[in-house]
Order: C-alpha cells, then sequence, then structure tokens
C-alpha cells in the first residue's frame, strides 16, 4: 500500500462531473448575492443610498457597514465585513445585494448610490512611509504593521572572514493564485439562527472562530461544510470580506444566499502574493564556505492585514538556514498601503526568497570560480544537525538532490560528447539562430516538511471506525483540495488494517463531524495529518486485535491484520474484520472499533524577540536544474527542461507526489517568466487570463522528477511534506540559467522579454 | 424580455426549452439543464473549463449564446461518461494521475476527445497544442499529456 502509485479516489468523480463544487450547491430557495467595491483607493463615505436598488423587482435584501456587528476580525483586527465610513482600496466592499438571480443582483448594484470625498492614497510602502503620508489605519498609529529583526552569529566576523562578498537588489511582484476554480460561498440559516457556511476554505475550524468575530455569533453557533475544491494554493487560508457579507445577507433575507465570484472580481478581490523589494548581501571564503548572509525585505501588504503579513518568517528561514550560515541577518517591513489585501500562496515567502538567496549563490560561485554544484554541496545541510536559527534539521537529502539534477545535467552534456550546454546544436528540426542562446543553471530549496507551528496548536485529530461488514472509515480533521490527502490517508489507514484502499472512506469536510486540525498550510497534511490517521488506525487495529484474540484462542501479539481478516501467525486462523467487529458489540458490555488519534508534532513556536526555534518537525529539501535557451534578439527565454529533484522522506504515493511537484513546477515557471499582477495605483490592470498568463501545455518545457527517499524518523513510514516545494526553486533556476547562457543577472520576476532584453542592453552598454 | 424557444440535441436527448436570449450555452446547460460538469472558470473563453462538444467539436460553452445552438447536438462530460464506468479519456486521466483538484477536468476530457476525433493519432506536440486552451493550476500539464497519448496507444 506504502510507496504504490494509487490514482486518487476522488478522481472517477471528478472525471465524470459528479463531483459538487461550491458554484454547483444551491439551496431550496437560494438567493444570489453580489457585492458592490469601491471606486477608490482612499476615500471617505458620505453617503450610501440603496432605496433605488431595493425597488427593483427580484431584489431581497441589501446589506451596507449598518449592517455589520461592531466586532472588528481579520489577523489584524483591522476589518469589517463592509466599509462605512472609510474605503482604503478598491477592493473594498460598501454594500452587497440579494436577489433572486445573479442579473438582478448586478443591476440592483449599479441602483446603489455611494457618495464618497477621495482622500490622499498611497501606493508603494516607501510612499507610506514618508513623513505626512496618510494612515491608512489611524488607529494604529502608523502604516508599518510588523517589523522583523533576525540575527545569529555577527554579520562584522562575517564580512572579515570573506574573500568575496557579492550584493544585489530585487524586486518581486504581485502573484494570483489563480485557482481554476473562483471563490465561492454559500450561507444558510436554520430555525435555530445556526449558520451553515458551505466554504471551499483552507480553515474550517478557524473559520468558526474567525466567522464569530465578524458575525458576533458564537463559534457553536457556526457549521462549515466544505465542497470540493476546486484548487486553493493558500487563498482560503484566512477568513476574506465576501464570507461575513453571505452571511449578513442571508440572515438579512430569511434565505440562503450565494456568493460566487467572477473571474474579474477574483483578481480584484482575491488577496494576491505580496510585493518585496529586497536588498541582499552575500559573502564566501575562497574555499567556497559561506560566511554570511544579510538580506533587508519592504513588503507591501495592502490595505487590510492577512496572511501576507508572516511570509517574512519563511524568507528569514530561507535567509539564515539553507546551507550552512555561520552569519546571518534578516530584517522585513510589513507596511500598509492603498492596494489589494495580500495573503498566503503555495510556498508561502519562499518563491520569493529562494529567487534571492539561490541567484546570489551563483553570483558567489561566479566569483569564487567554482562550479554551482560543488560550491552549493559544499555548503548543504546536512542530517542531524541544527541551524544556527534553531532548525533541527533530522533527516536530509539536500546534497542527493543536488547530485541528482546535476548529474542529469551532466547527462544532456555528455550526450553531445562532453560539449557544454552553450555549445550544443539545436534539435535537427530548428535552423540554429546565432541569437539563441543556451544555458543551465541550478537552484536548491528547503522547505518545512513537519508541519510550521505558527499558532499554539500544530495538530490534526482523526478517528478510524471498522463497521460491521470490514469497511474502514476514517475521518479526519484535515482537508483535501486536490492534493491527494484522501488518498494518501487512506493508504496509511488501508496498509496498517491491511485492507485494500478502496475499502477505506475518508471523511473531511464538515466541521460537525471532524476532529479539529488547524488547516491545510505549509505542506503539512501527509506528515501532520498522516501521522494523525496513523495513530487512530493502530488504535483501531489494537481493538482489532483484542477482540480476536479471544475469538482465535491466543494473544494479540500472535496477530496481523492482512487482506481484510486478522490472522494468527502460529496457527493461521483467522476473523473476516466485520466479524471482529460484530463480535466485540453484539454482546453485553460490547463497544464498537473506534480507533482516536491526535498529533501535534514536538515543535515549538519560534521566539517572538529572537525569531528562533524548531517549527518544523522536519525539513523538506529539493534542487531543480532548468535549460533555457535566451534569443538576445528579442529577449525571449524558453524553457528547454526542468528537473527537479525532491528529498521527501518516503513517498507513499510516488504518483501524488510527481503531481504536486510537477504542478508546483508549472507555478514557479508562471513566477519566473509570465505571472504577475500588475497594479497601478491601487488596480489591478489585468484581470484575465489573456493578460494574466498561466503556462499552457504548450508552453512547458519537459519536466522530469527524481524523488529521493531519506525515511524521515518521525513522518508517517518516513514521510514528509511536499507540497510547495515544486515552485519555489525554479525562478532561481532559471535565472541563473539566464546568466549561463548570456551573462545577465536577473533581479526580478517575472523575466518577461521586455526585461531581459534591458539587462542585455545594459550589459552592452558597459 | 421575449423568450428564445430552443431546440437542441443534448446528450443524445431532444430538448426544448424557453430560454432568455441572452445565456449562454454554458447558462443553459448548469441552470436550466442541471448539467454541472461543465465548469466556469472564467466565462470569457481563456480556461476551457466549460469545454463541450457542439456537432461533434469541442467549444467553450460559454462563449457562445446558446439561442444560436438552436437546432445543434451538444454532448457534455455526462453524455460521454457510460452507466457505471468511465470513458477511455476519462479511465487514463484517472489511472496516470492527471486529476488533482478536477476542476478543470471535464473540460479537459471534452477537449481531448474533440481532439481525437479528429485525429486519432495524435503525436505529444499535436496533444500539446490541441489542448493549449485548457488550464489547470493543479497538475502541470505532464500527466493529462501523458494520459491523453496513452488513449491512442491502447487503441491502436
Ligand atoms: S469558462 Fe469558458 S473558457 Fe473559461
Ligand atoms: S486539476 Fe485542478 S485545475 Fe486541473
Amino acid at each position: 500500500m506504502i510507496g504504490q502509485r494509487i490514482p486518487k479516489l476522488d478522481a472517477p468523480d471528478k472525471a465524470t462531473g459528479r463531483t459538487v463544487y461550491g458554484h454547483d450547491v444551491r439551496l431550496p430557495g437560494m438567493l444570489h448575492g453580489r457585492i458592490k467595491y469601491s471606486k477608490h483607493a482612499h476615500a471617505r463615505v458620505v453617503r450610501v443610498d440603496v432605496s433605488r436598488a431595493l425597488k427593483l423587482p427580484g431584489v431581497k435584501t441589501i446589506v451596507t457597514a449598518d449592517d455589520n456587528p461592531p466586532t472588528m476580525f481579520g489577523y489584524g483586527k483591522d476589518n469589517t465585513p463592509l466599509k462605512g465610513q472609510v474605503v482604503r482600496s478598491l477592493r473594498d466592499e460598501v454594500a452587497a445585494v440579494a436577489a433572486v438571480d445573479a442579473d438582478t443582483a448586478e443591476e440592483a448594484l449599479s441602483l446603489i448610490e455611494v457618495e464618497y470625498e477621495p482622500l490622499t492614497a498611497v501606493f508603494t510602502p516607501e510612499e507610506a512611509l514618508k513623513e505626512g503620508a496618510p494612515l491608512i489605519h489611524a488607529e494604529h498609529g502608523s502604516n508599518y504593521f510588523t517589523r522583523y529583526r533576525y540575527s545569529h552569529g555577527t554579520l562584522e566576523a562575517g564580512e572579515r572572514e570573506s574573500d568575496v562578498t557579492v550584493e544585489a537588489d530585487f524586486e518581486l511582484p504581485y502573484v494570483a493564485h489563480a485557482a481554476m476554480e473562483t471563490s465561492v460561498v454559500v450561507a444558510a440559516f436554520d430555525h435555530r439562527g445556526h449558520l451553515t457556511l458551505y466554504s471551499t476554505t483552507q480553515i474550517p475550524f478557524l473559520l468558526q472562530r474567525d466567522l464569530s468575530e465578524a458575525l458576533g455569533m458564537e463559534g457553536s453557533e457556526i457549521r462549515i461544510i466544505q465542497t470540493a475544491i476546486g484548487g486553493a494554493f493558500g487563498r482560503g487560508l484566512d477568513i476574506y470580506p465576501f464570507e461575513p457579507i453571505a452571511a449578513l445577507l442571508a440572515r438579512k433575507a430569511g434565505k440562503p444566499v450565494r456568493i460566487s465570484f467572477s473571474r474579474y472580481e477574483e483578481f480584484l478581490a482575491a488577496p494576491v502574493r505580496q510585493p518585496a523589494k529586497v536588498h541582499v548581501r552575500a559573502g564566501a571564503t575562497r574555499e567556497g564556505m559561506i560566511t554570511f548572509r544579510d538580506a533587508y525585505a519592504l513588503l507591501d501588504i495592502g490595505a487590510y492585514v492577512s496572511w501576507g503579513s508572516v511570509t517574512p518568517l519563511v524568507m528569514m528561514e530561507t535567509t539564515a538556514s539553507l546551507y550552512r550560515i555561520p552569519h546571518s541577518r534578516f530584517a522585513a517591513d510589513c507596511v500598509y498601503t492603498n492596494n489589494p489585501i495580500t495573503g498566503a500562496v503555495r510556498g508561502y515567502g519562499n518563491p520569493q526568497s529562494t529567487f534571492f538567496v539561490e541567484t546570489m549563490m551563483d553570483r558567489l560561485a561566479v566569483a569564487l570560480d567554482m562550479d554551482p554544484v560543488d560550491f552549493r554541496v559544499r555548503n548543504a545541510n546536512r542530517p542531524n544537525e541544527e541551524t544556527p536559527q534553531g532548525l533541527i534539521i533530522t533527516s536530509c537529502g539536500l546534497k542527493e538532490c543536488l547530485e541528482a539534477v546535476a548529474a542529469r545535467a551532466d547527462t544532456a552534456r555528455q550526450k553531445d560528447e562532453g560539449k557544454t550546454m552553450k555549445d550544443r546544436p539545436h534539435p535537427s528540426s530548428f535552423i540554429p539562430h546565432p541569437s539563441k542562446k543556451r544555458g543551465i543553471g541550478f537552484a536548491a530549496t528547503l522547505n518545512v516538511g513537519g508541519g510550521a507551528r505558527i499558532y499554539r496548536s500544530d495538530g490534526c485529530g482523526a478517528t478510524v471506525k471498522v463497521d460491521d461488514f470490514g469497511h474502514v472509515s476514517l475521518v479526519t480533521g484535515s482537508t483535501e483540495i486536490g492534493q491527494g490527502s484522501e488518498t494518501v490517508l487512506a493508504q496509511i489507514v488501508a496498509e496498517v488494517l491491511g485492507v485494500n484502499v478502496e475499502d477505506v472512506n475518508v471523511l473531511n469536510s464538515d466541521t460537525d463531524v471532524k476532529p479539529w486540525d488547524v488547516g491545510v498550510h505549509a505542506s503539512r497534511t501527509t506528515f501532520i495529518a498522516g501521522n494523525a490517521a496513523h495513530i487512530a488506525a493502530l488504535d483501531a487495529r489494537r481493538q482489532l486485535f483484542e477482540t480476536a484474540a479471544e475469538m482465535l484462542k491466543t494473544t494479540p501479539d500472535d496477530l496481523i491484520a492482512k487482506d481484510g481478516h486478522v490472522v494468527a501467525k502460529v496457527s493461521g486462523k483467522s476473523a473476516e474484520l466485520g466479524k471482529v467487529a460484530r463480535a466485540r458489540h453484539y454482546r453485553e458490555g460490547g463497544q464498537v472499533i473506534l480507533g482516536e488519534g491526535w498529533y501535534d508534532p514536538p515543535t515549538k513556536l519560534v521566539d517572538k524577540d529572537t525569531y528562533k526555534g524548531n517549527i518544523s518537525a522536519t525539513y523538506g529539501f529539493g534542487a531543480q536544474m532548468a535549460e533555457v535557451e535566451v534569443d538576445t534578439d528579442t529577449g525571449k527565454v524558453r524553457v528547454l527542461r526542468l528537473v527537479c529533484a525532491n528529498d521527501v522522506g518516503r513517498a507513499i504515493n510516488p504518483m501524488a507526489v510527481e503531481g504536486q511537484i510537477e504542478g508546483g513546477a508549472q507555478m514557479g515557471l508562471g513566477y519566473a517568466l509570465t505571472e504577475e499582477v500588475i497594479v497601478e495605483k491601487g488596480r489591478v490592470m489585468n484581470p484575465d487570463f489573456l493578460d494574466y498568463r498561466l503556462f499552457t501545455t504548450a508552453d512547458m518545457p519537459e519536466i522530469e522528477t527524481v524523488i529521493i527517499e531519506t525515511d524521515d524518523p518521525q513522518g508517517p513510514f518516513g514521510a514528509k511534506g511536499v507540497g510547495e516545494m515544486g515552485g519555489t526553486p525554479t525562478a532561481a533556476a532559471i535565472a541563473n540559467a539566464i546568466h549561463d547562457a548570456v551573462g545577465v543577472w536577473m533581479t526580478t520576476v517575472p523575466m518577461t522579454p521586455e526585461r531581459v532584453l534591458k539587462a542585455l542592453m545594459e550589459k552592452e552598454n558597459l | 424580455m421575449p423568450k428564445f424557444h430552443l431546440s437542441l440535441t443534448v446528450n443524445g436527448e431532444a430538448r426544448e426549452l424557453l430560454i432568455d436570449p441572452r445565456r449562454t450555452l454554458l447558462d443553459v446547460l448548469r441552470d436550466e439543464l442541471d448539467l454541472r460538469g461543465a465548469h466556469r472558470g472564467c466565462d470569457s473563453g481563456d480556461c476551457g473549463a466549460c469545454t463541450v462538444l457542439l456537432d461533434g467539436k469541442p467549444i467553450t460553452s460559454c462563449m457562445i449564446l446558446a439561442a444560436d445552438c438552436d437546432g445543434s447536438t451538444v454532448t457534455t462530460v455526462e453524455g460521454i461518461t457510460p452507466a457505471g464506468g468511465l470513458h477511455p479519456v476519462q479511465k487514463a486521466l484517472v489511472e496516470k494521475g492527471g486529476i488533482q483538484c478536477g476542476f478543470c477536468t471535464p473540460g479537459m476530457v471534452m477537449a481531448a476527445i474533440g481532439l481525437l476525433n479528429e485525429n486519432p493519432n495524435p503525436t505529444e506536440h499535436d496533444v500539446r497544442e490541441g489542448l493549449a486552451g485548457n488550464l489547470c493550476r493543479c497538475t502541470g500539464y505532464k500527466k493529462i499529456v501523458e494520459a491523453v497519448l496513452s488513449v491512442e496507444e491502447s487503441k491502436a
């Protein structure tokens, strides 16, 4: 069961159109909600007049800030469902309509009159920090939201020990999740006034709490039912205003209300990856040992705080702990502006930090005239060591990952009798053109792989039931977002109980049923929920063995679970699981087979002043090698091949692991070359897939994935997380390959033809 | 607004409907005919999640007015799914791991069927070009392309 390429259990329903997504939910009497957004990036709201809109036939109710409960919600407690006094961004919600159909609701929006008094707006952190700049949240007293200051060792010593140092400035853009399913929510109240929310959230239990604040209700009055989720990638890690707005509409109308975002609205109002400007310095000795790394990041978190403001924790980890870094400093400032809200996007700060850290590694290697892979291997993290930041690294396949991708690069080279990439002939179908230059580049990555303690609990609960028919139900707190957790968890349970994967039903979508879990983030589900499911399955097996031992007249330690039976090793006698379950409860004082599991990893919240501490129970590592072709006439970069090696501890389902890496790579390629949400004066300028370019089948390079297994001591069957690593090193590997090809260092993504051409022209002028 | 009388053959069944003439084919499939396998990812022809076959050819159903399909034959993912089983393209996608969140999948299935109808022996390049209008944010497409190519192989 473990290590097998088992197709996802939910795939047949998805392939046939049977799966119910949020947009497919239709409740009796359900109304359609639409939101009216602000016209200004910063303004005082003088008047909101809904009287004309209310008269439109089919309009059932309208909510404005007057309907807000008196509480504030959100990570920084700076948000309300609707905005009444001040709007702080163009995605600010001023009113919402519920009507019999979406067209009527849309028409009603145009009949709502809002009078504004524009205020001075700020659209960059630099402007927001200027003397006399308007305060985005006056009650906060400053436009700084958080400031991170981390260091280990002493930078001066690092500088002294260095034979070479490099320094550069980076600029990183807004990026969208671009999940294929747009945001959607359905809110319904029952006769008790309790709310059921059909949601695509990644944090059902935290959302209960957050909604209770946003709605002024008790958490116990809120039930979250998660529909099938058409992609999430971090979008669902926080409460966003449309969720309480749907509830306010539903309560006021006395009918269920669905709010489905259009794609335009998704680009406008869903959270985005926060842009950052980063200054980095790094040094090394002549022998190729890193001496120090120093980075400062200025982040634009937008008009309200969400998880975008915590990404520096991850950037810090890459800066201070990817490779052995004797001296390091990391500082970051998160600043309010009148721009869109920023949130968590797959990789959570790591695509950004890996881009600057890993391109700086190549700059050092070039300065040292050293092979970039050799240089990395020399400095690689090793198993069983603690980094100065306090990360306790147990299993670690960084060196193996680097060697694996390098070996594949070498094969590519050897094919052409030892010529370097640059000299390789073009595929026969192309006539070699002197303007096309080829190069290869490498980059590595470090990511949490055993949860990430950012809340006091990083736990997950699970129960495993065996019924009268020998059928197994796993109820897990965790959430399926397409990544395949249902299947992987079913494999773990099936392995322990000796049944087929198809005999395990996974239930994971209802807060009234499932035990608590912190949410699906930080590549944590296989490790944390996997351990919880493992514990619960072992508990169920213990109960099975207890009863089966009586039935088979032996002791529990003589028993194994195999092929749907409990089998006695010595006598060879066996009993079918359903029979054991029946025997356990069809008796006086009987019991059901119900195993329980709770797993919270042995990790710590980082120290709030020093930011040190072991945030994850284990760490994942990876490396990528990109082969590119740069057209020096046009600046166009084509990726020919991408090799991805990842230390995943153990691949419980190699096909699912590959899927995570390949899908991550698609995002990484987009981050590197095409994806940028262009925001001008707070306005999203490219809110559709024509202008926000995702890689398509035709754009994708050949991708090879290599799975490195290091058998993690604490992972379920040795596994650790992999969900985010597929895309974190891609942009750096491509930037390094561009340098190899044409000798320019790219410091911003996406590396569009325009930007590459500009860099080439600047180089010519030097 | 006067209603439009629409005659369609959907998944082999003749349907007569009175519709708002502004409705797209996707609206009618999802909201009037309760066929929700076609998904709305963008409503502007850019993502392919709404792909169905119109007279045998794959189209993005969000981009065509239902009224313009009058008298046509429409096949959706529900229509190609055999009772209690899977179409070879569906089976290949399931087995090769070409499905994660699944939101793009029905559109991908219909685009692939349209492609194979037209070109039963596609090269990898043909598949990559043929599916380039269908976005997927989860899989990186590798397993999707492999799946479609394997259908061709198993038929040969
Ligand atoms: S919904 Fe039709 S192409 Fe996206
Ligand atoms: S499987 Fe999620 S969009 Fe394709």
